[in-house]
């Protein structure tokens, strides 16, 4: 533990700029991913333990895409577009068919999913990695705010997050479909009995999951390395920002993203031997004393 | 009908009993190693490695060379008379993952000899099954000096033809201080993955880089794990020590992430940074690879300059289509060893080889005069080591200079005396 440069980072506004930024950019992808699992959870009481293969088939789908167009934002629409259909046939095929079943069967039809695109990324792009490399568009050099530090892509990518972040907020709260998912969340049968299509609700929602956690894909891909199972990793942690923040709670997820985030921008400087531990120690914290999450709605 | 009829009357039925089919599959069980080891004149050997995840490089590469060396032996006359037939797995790597399977390899699936071309997360792991089975292997891809320089941690019948952490560590640590001398970088910093190959190794190399260069200030060190995605933390953790040099052994994936993230903050210009992990694939598949990384050489096919190492390279990219890798050189010469001391032998008995491998030279197209000696520690000795300057288009590296060998086992011995390991 070094609390003496964690002291000295504080004092100084461009270790705070840089610290803050790099943990907001970390927070905020994982938030896309973590929001398309928890408002699947949310919605369908599903824990669709395939989301990272969302996220890795994104990726993979961007970095060809720029191959053959040489266009980074065709890329990043057609990797989200991609996913959202991709999160619709994946319900209507296989998790429609264990609606209210076992969670076992769920869990198994999740998992059979993540092997085998796993090796399908194989087959079609190799095992060995690859990297996107950066669009030339933001290939520029670095802001500097207050001495810190802000790469030109990551600030697009904090500014688009937050964004996205304010749609799918306004989305629920504001807007009939929004209205009926936030009902159907509460209680699907009522909604049913409304007259209102909730098969298709549910494939909707499963679409846009998918999306956002393409869309994650994409936009992590010119700095990240591409390879199979590169899901796993990122699911893991959109899970803990699932819990902490609450199954099924939107501005949960965004939170414990962003807290997420610059515990790990920081933890790095004060405590970097045990920043993991200090998350899942939040965790388990969390569903000691709090068991829904910390925004999540609790269960009567 | 209920369960407890079906039960009644699979009691009373004729034919085979419970007691007899267990017997039979116990015996079955059984048999199926010896059965295959048995089967006609071929000798299998079983190679756990990593065919998935970011350092998937590591395995895809060491196949290819084994299977181009495997053809190459099979084409003359086998091993000692035998076809090699190589039966690979993927450990994940995963040490449990990579255990079980290595001694699947040789308890069910009839591997008499085993090559592990796995990291060291995965050797260690690997070598305490060797220590059990007593069969003869040869690790390719553990870098990690105690592997076989700690005494307590060698095994028998273990063998290690890869490059070694010391010996990169003192090769660098020479190199590096008449770098750093030449700029007066006297700030340095190190970005390591946190697992033994990358804590060791970074302790070594910072040993002999403070031999060579004592004057050196360590600003900060940062230990991400092993496949982690995102450096964003570690990188800007970096930047704000403000070192004038990077010392990291991140490698493949990893290292291809890091330095796409780096671009994005300019890492590149706020220090030098420095690594002996630099390889073809993962120079080739970074789009904007940076001039004047200070480098190893890994595997290069300009050094050392022999034919025989030129045409190897040139079979293995015709072959596969890529540059080979460092691991992929290790796990040919691994294979060069093997058929070497079968040769001297006259068998491919991995027990008699055992003997024979220990203290054998043999001409090799990766050895610094065009030769690579297995030591009587079981670790190779003179293999190329060079270290030079990345440039953005290939060959990738400039300005080679070779390590003096003299100079690494003089100093490789007196660091084995220094922890007791002799």
């Amino acid at each position: 533990m070094d609390l003496g440069a964690l002291v000295a980072c504080f004092a100084s506004p461009a270790c705070v700029v840089t610290q803050a930024s790099s943990g907001l950019i970390v927070g905020l992808l994982l938030f896309l991913v973590a929001a398309g699992l928890t408002l699947i959870f949310g919605v369908l009481k599903i824990v669709n333990f395939a989301h990272g293969t969302f996220y890795m088939l994104g990726a993979y789908i961007a970095y060809s895409v720029l191959q053959a167009t040489n266009s980074y934002g065709l890329a990043v629409l057609a990797a989200a577009a991609a996913m959202a259909v991709f999160g619709v046939a994946f319900e209507r095929f296989l998790i429609a068919r264990v609606y209210g079943g076992n969670v076992l069967m769920q869990l198994l039809i999740c998992y059979a999913v993540v092997l085998i695109f796993d090796d399908l990324v194989k087959l079609v792009w190799g095992a060995d990695f690859h990297a996107m490399g950066m669009p030339e568009a933001f290939q520029r050099a670095p802001i500097f705010i207050a001495g810190g530090v802000v790469p030109p892509f990551y600030a697009g990518l904090i500014v688009l997050s937050l964004c996205l972040a304010a749609l799918l907020g306004l989305g629920l709260g504001f807007t009939r479909m929004g209205k009926i998912i936030t009902a159907a969340a509460q209680n699907p049968q009522m909604v049913a009995a409304l007259g209102i299509n909730t098969t298709a609700l549910f494939a909707l929602v499963f679409g846009l999951g998918g999306g956002l956690a393409g869309l994650a894909g994409a936009l992590a891909a010119p700095v990240r390395s591409l390879s199979p199972g590169m899901g796993f990793s990122i699911l893991i942690e959109s899970f803990i920002i699932t819990v902490i923040g609450g199954m099924g709670s939107i501005a949960g997820a965004l939170l414990t993203a962003i807290g997420y985030g610059l515990l790990r921008g920081f933890g790095t400087i004060g405590f970097p031997l045990f920043t993991d531990e200090l998350i899942y120690a939040a965790m388990i914290l969390v569903l000691l004393l709090r068991p829904s999450g910390l925004f999540g709605r609790e269960i009567v | 009908m209920t369960k407890h009829d079906v039960k009644n009357n699979d009691k009373t039925k004729p034919g085979l009993g419970r007691r007899a089919v267990l017997a039979t599959g116990v015996t079955g069980a059984l048999a199926i190693p010896f059965l295959a080891r048995g089967a006609g004149n071929v000798l299998r050997i079983g190679v756990p490695t990593v065919l998935s995840g970011p350092i998937a490089l590591l395995g895809t590469s060491s196949r290819n060379a084994l299977l181009l060396e495997a053809d190459r032996i099979n084409a003359a006359s086998g091993l000692a008379g035998r076809k090699i037939e190589l039966v690979f797995e993927d450990g994940k790597a995963q040490p449990q993952e990579t255990a079980r399977v290595a001694r699947e390899l040789v308890n069910t699936g009839g591997c008499e000899l085993l090559i592990d071309a796995t990291p060291s997360s995965g050797a260690f792991a690997v070598q305490e099954v060797v220590r059990d089975l007593g069969v003869l292997c040869i690790h390719t891809c553990s870098e990690t000096s105690s592997l076989t320089a700690d005494p307590k941690l060698r095994a028998p019948t273990a063998f290690r033809c890869a490059r070694q952490g010391v010996h990169d560590s003192i090769a660098g640590g020479a190199y590096l201080a008449q770098f750093a001398n030449a700029h007066k970088f006297n700030k340095w910093a190190t970005c390591s993955p946190d697992y033994a190959y990358g804590r060791d190794t970074t302790a070594q190399f910072l040993d002999f880089f403070r031999h060579f260069k004592p004057d050196i200030e360590l600003v900060t060190q940062a230990w991400p794990k092993l496949g982690q995605p995102d450096f964003t933390e570690v990188i800007t953790k970096l930047i704000q020590a403000r070192p004038q040099a990077l010392f990291t052994l991140l490698y493949a994936g990893d290292l291809s992430a890091f330095i796409n993230q780096g671009n994005v903050y300019a890492l590149f210009k706020a220090m030098t940074v420095c690594t002996p992990n630099v390889d073809y694939p993962v120079l080739s598949a970074i789009k904007n690879i940076p001039d004047g990384i200070q480098s190893g050489t890994r595997y290069f096919e300009e050094f050392p300059p022999l034919p025989a190492n030129k045409a190897w390279s040139e079979a293995y990219r015709k072959r596969f289509g890529q540059y080979p890798t460092n691991w992929a050189w290790q796990n040919a010469a691994a294979m060069m060893f093997l058929e070497a001391a079968a040769k001297k032998a006259g068998t491919s008995d991995g027990k008699t080889l055992v003997g024979v491998l220990s203290g054998l030279t043999i001409d090799c197209p990766f050895g610094t005069n065009g030769k690579i000696t297995m030591r009587e520690d079981h670790t190779i000795i003179d293999y190329a080591i060079g270290w030079g300057r990345t440039i953005a288009k290939p060959p990738y590296i400039a300005d080679i200079k070779p390590a003096d060998w003299g100079q690494i086992i003089e100093l490789e011995t007196a660091w084995k005396k220094q922890l007791g390991y002799i």
